[in-house]
């Protein structure tokens, strides 16, 4: 295929998950000039490697280039023990204290503590969580990109989840 | 079921994501379980949190444009330009990349080997560029309602047809809006349901040809595509969630559609 046509098909197929592709490296490295490069970095290797796109699920596709050209920039660019190691068997999701008014608390959370909360929670939850709450994917498609089992990823929600309320109840409950 | 593996299954079971058999035994467990029951609730709570924080980060103008200039220069062959893309005003913008996504779609159906496309084939690529086209141009709707007796009158005068106009809400596949739009030489109706953060388009106009079953068309650069015929309409469904999902949706609306 010339290379104009290669370039034109692919800004066709790619350009229209641009959204997508930003957002979920906004959320890995937690801060926007790093996310655009990260992104663009992200779309030229898919660039590169868009020969051997067989076709389908073309959001998958680039999402899974973006987790990993994330993964690779936050290992290079991360802080020496900042590095979250986090071990799932320790925090195991225990649920949150059945304190009666978390429903109201959770229906109150405003956008500025949500946020902070989803930043907040170790990676491989916040990437599980934004993958699910906002591109909507299905459990398939986030086992595709984050490379994990289906059982894999209903457990990481779980937790993610969890974790996420325990830390939004700590959060808001203390000022009611 | 116990408490136990219920609220270890509760977040898969919000999403849908269970299988027939434990689902049920999910619904039998909680409905006689208060605390798995306010279990649920909650994590209903969470989910309506994030979904009204609209916590989504939509890329910068600028870095479309970075992106696209450092694919210009990676790309040898490119003939040298008067305007440089990143000047160009959105709508324009948009308008050349309709033209091109069309352009592109015909010649890879030549590249293909493809050398008298089929009708369908071609409807196929002007539905695909106006998929697209209503997402990039950020012109999904002229008329943003939820209410289909809302959306029907609306067409009225603006069409020589009245669509058939059905909310599938309950279903999961809310009708937010509708929209004029323009296929094989006509105006035709677009009607925008959502799937979660997904958008369908549905475009509708009348053709004499009768009754034909839904059939996915094809599935293209993570776009799926499904056509049927109905009451004299012939009906187009595009949308990037996942073809089951696609075929459910449009096995709703044929149901509503009387024949």
């Amino acid at each position: 295929m010339p290379e104009t046509a290669r370039r034109e098909r692919f800004e066709q197929t790619v350009l229209p998950h641009l959204d997508a592709a930003y957002n979920l490296a906004r959320w890995l490295t937690r801060n926007d000039q790093d996310a655009q490069d990260v992104t663009q970095e992200a779309c030229l290797r898919a660039f590169r490697f868009f020969d051997g796109y067989q076709g389908g699920n073309m959001r998958a596709w680039l999402l899974t280039i973006v987790r990993n050209t994330c993964y690779t920039w936050l290992h290079q660019n991360r802080a020496p023990g900042s590095a979250e190691v986090f071990d799932e068997e320790i925090h195991s999701a225990e649920s949150p204290a059945g304190a009666d008014p978390e429903i109201q608390i959770l229906a109150s959370a405003d956008k500025e503590t949500l946020r902070r909360a989803l930043e907040q929670l170790p990676d491989i939850f916040r990437e599980v969580l934004v993958l699910r709450e906002l591109e909507g994917m299905s459990y398939k498609e986030i086992a595709d990109v984050a490379s994990v089992s289906l059982g894999t990823v209903m457990s990481r929600l779980a937790r993610a989840r969890t974790r996420l309320r325990q830390s939004l109840v700590a959060a808001l409950g203390k000022e009611s | 079921m116990s408490c136990e593996l219920t609220q270890r299954f509760v977040s898969g079971y919000l999403d849908g994501e269970l299988d027939l058999v434990r689902t049920i035994e999910m619904e039998t467990h909680l409905k006689n379980c208060a605390v798995c029951s306010r279990e649920l609730e909650n994590q209903q709570a969470l989910r309506d949190a994030l979904r009204r924080g609209s916590l989504a980060y939509a890329a910068p103008a600028a870095l479309r444009e970075r992106i696209q200039s450092s694919l210009n220069a990676s790309t040898r062959d490119v003939p040298k330009r008067t305007r440089s893309w990143s000047t160009l005003p959105i709508w324009q913008w948009a308008a050349a990349f309709a033209v091109l996504a069309v352009c592109s779609v015909t010649a890879w159906q030549f590249a293909a080997g493809v050398h008298t496309p089929s009708n369908d084939q071609r409807i196929a690529a002007e539905v695909f560029a106006s998929h697209v086209r209503s997402l990039e141009a950020n012109h999904l709707m002229d008329v943003a309602s939820t209410d289909q007796h809302t959306v029907k009158p609306w067409f009225d005068g603006k069409l020589d047809f009245s669509p058939p106009v059905e909310d599938l809400a309950s279903d999961g596949y809310p009708l937010v809006g509708g929209r004029l739009d323009y296929l094989q030489g006509r105006e035709v109706a677009a009607l925008v349901y959502q799937r979660r953060k997904h958008f369908i388009n549905v475009f509708v106009w009348p053709d004499g040809s009768g009754l034909s079953l839904a059939r996915a068309v094809e599935s293209r650069q993570g776009y799926n595509l499904m056509r049927w015929s109905r009451s004299g309409f012939q009906f187009w469904a595009a949308s990037d969630i996942s073809a089951p999902d696609l075929a459910e949706f449009v096995r709703l609306l044929e149901i509503r559609v009387s024949p």
